[in-house]
């Protein structure tokens, strides 16, 4: 069925198959791969976009349930060539080894600044319980979102 | 894991969905957020032949109150009832039962009706459902009827929900001022209850400890001739029969319904 959906930005209409899960089709039918796909059990969120601004892990999301919706991956979140902050604070604190749940961490962080721009570092913790990390331990990525925070009074996706 | 095929239609009002049950009988499964019913999918644990979308139908969505009552619609996810004001000021066990689920993406899709109507027993919603003494509203070709916390769920994972009619709403009553207490035992943050116990009002709810969630009726009795907490959580597991499984034993989680209990009591925060 055909479905109409905002992604990073643009506008799009695809022909897809009802059980289309909304990774699937972010990675193979518009080519962004940054939302991965760990456990595909919606424990992991390595698949993690916002959806209206709100991260949701795309492994449990239809493609057709996000008919006229804005979803914003990884890919999206740079402007004019500028990392997002918290891309940037990832980097700059070192916010990752392997790389591999990093783009579903970032896009927590970002859903996460959105709904508490400054939040304590036990709300960072909480409110990114739903990123498993195998490499970190998840020091460095707790301190990039609490400087992403500090840096930047205005969070926005 | 991909689902196996199904038709999607997009429900636009209740009527709408009304109708297309009518047209798809038990073939069909309501949508709302997904988040139990797809992962089944993917697990081919269902295979509905249609599913009827009923997550964005606007009625559906958003907490009001109605005299002393909140009304929750049962498209309203997790993360709205746990942030509502509403709620946290009137109902501030469901908000914070709301807040327990899962991490922070589930309760952005995960709706309360979806949870309800899901009926894991071990699973927060339903216990709180049962804890405040609330009521599930439904609709059905023949109009619509309300069913107490104590009567919706009928069994593991079995509700009275007909394959034509729609959970609309949940209903609870307002009360400010009632203290409350929460608990729940798991293994791994974020996971079911392997015990859970909701107690406000003079009520006592359980998770897990039989097919539906229960109420500690011994130890509520006990409370209302006078009990301290440590008294009457002693009472907490008096006729039931949890499951006995890998994660816990019988004996154990009757344990674990007694401590949880005390501490939910003496925790009573309001």
């Amino acid at each position: 069925m055909q479905v109409k959906l905002t992604v990073n930005g643009q506008a799009r209409s695809d022909d897809v198959e009802p059980r289309l899960l909304l990774v699937h089709y972010l990675r193979e039918r518009c080519g962004l791969r940054a939302a991965n796909v760990g456990c595909d059990t919606t424990s992991c969120g390595a698949c993690t976009v916002l959806l209206n601004g709100r991260s949701v892990k795309s492994c449990t999301v239809l493609t057709v349930q996000a008919a006229g919706q804005d979803v914003t991956t990884a890919e999206g979140l740079a402007e004019d060539g500028e990392m997002h902050p918290v891309q940037a604070a990832f980097r700059a604190e070192h916010g990752l080894q392997c790389g591999f749940c990093t783009p579903g961490m970032v896009m927590a962080a970002v859903g996460l600044l959105a709904e508490n721009p400054h939040p304590t570092e036990s709300e960072v913790r909480s409110g990114l319980e739903g990123n498993f990390c195998r490499c970190t331990g998840y020091h460095n990525i707790v301190r990039a979102v609490l400087a992403a925070a500090d840096a930047n009074p205005e969070i926005a996706p | 894991m991909i689902p196996a095929p199904f038709e999607y239609v997009a429900a636009s009002s209740v009527g709408h969905a009304l109708d297309l049950l009518a047209e798809s009988g038990d073939e069909a499964k309501l949508l709302a957020g997904g988040h139990s019913l797809l992962p089944m999918m993917k697990l081919r644990l269902a295979a509905p032949s249609v599913l009827i979308d009923i997550g964005r139908i606007p009625e559906l969505a958003g907490v009001r109150a109605d005299g002393d009552e909140l009304v929750i619609g049962a498209a309203t996810c997790h993360a709205d009832v746990a942030g509502s004001d509403l709620v946290r000021s009137q109902a501030p066990l469901l908000a914070h039962a709301a807040s327990q689920v899962g991490d922070p993406q589930i309760r952005h899709r995960g709706t309360i009706g979806g949870s309800l109507a899901h009926a894991d027993p071990a699973a927060d919603l339903p216990m709180a459902l049962a804890a405040l003494g609330g009521v599930t509203v439904i609709t059905g070709p023949g109009g619509t009827r309300t069913v107490a916390a104590g009567e919706f769920f009928t069994g593991f994972f079995e509700t009275v929900l007909e394959p034509d009619e729609v959970l609309t709403a949940v209903r609870v009553p307002r009360a400010p001022d009632a203290a409350w207490g929460y608990q729940k035992f798991v293994r791994r943050a974020n996971d079911w209850a392997i015990v859970g116990v909701a107690a406000t009002g003079g009520r006592i709810a359980l998770a897990n400890m039989g097919p539906v969630p229960l109420r500690a009726r011994a130890a509520e009795q006990a409370l209302a001739e006078g009990a301290g907490p440590a008294e009457a959580a002693a009472l907490a597991a008096e006729g039931t029969e949890p499951v006995d499984d890998i994660h816990a034993g019988r004996a154990y989680r009757q344990h674990l319904a007694r401590v949880l209990t005390r501490r939910a009591l003496e925790a009573q925060v309001g």
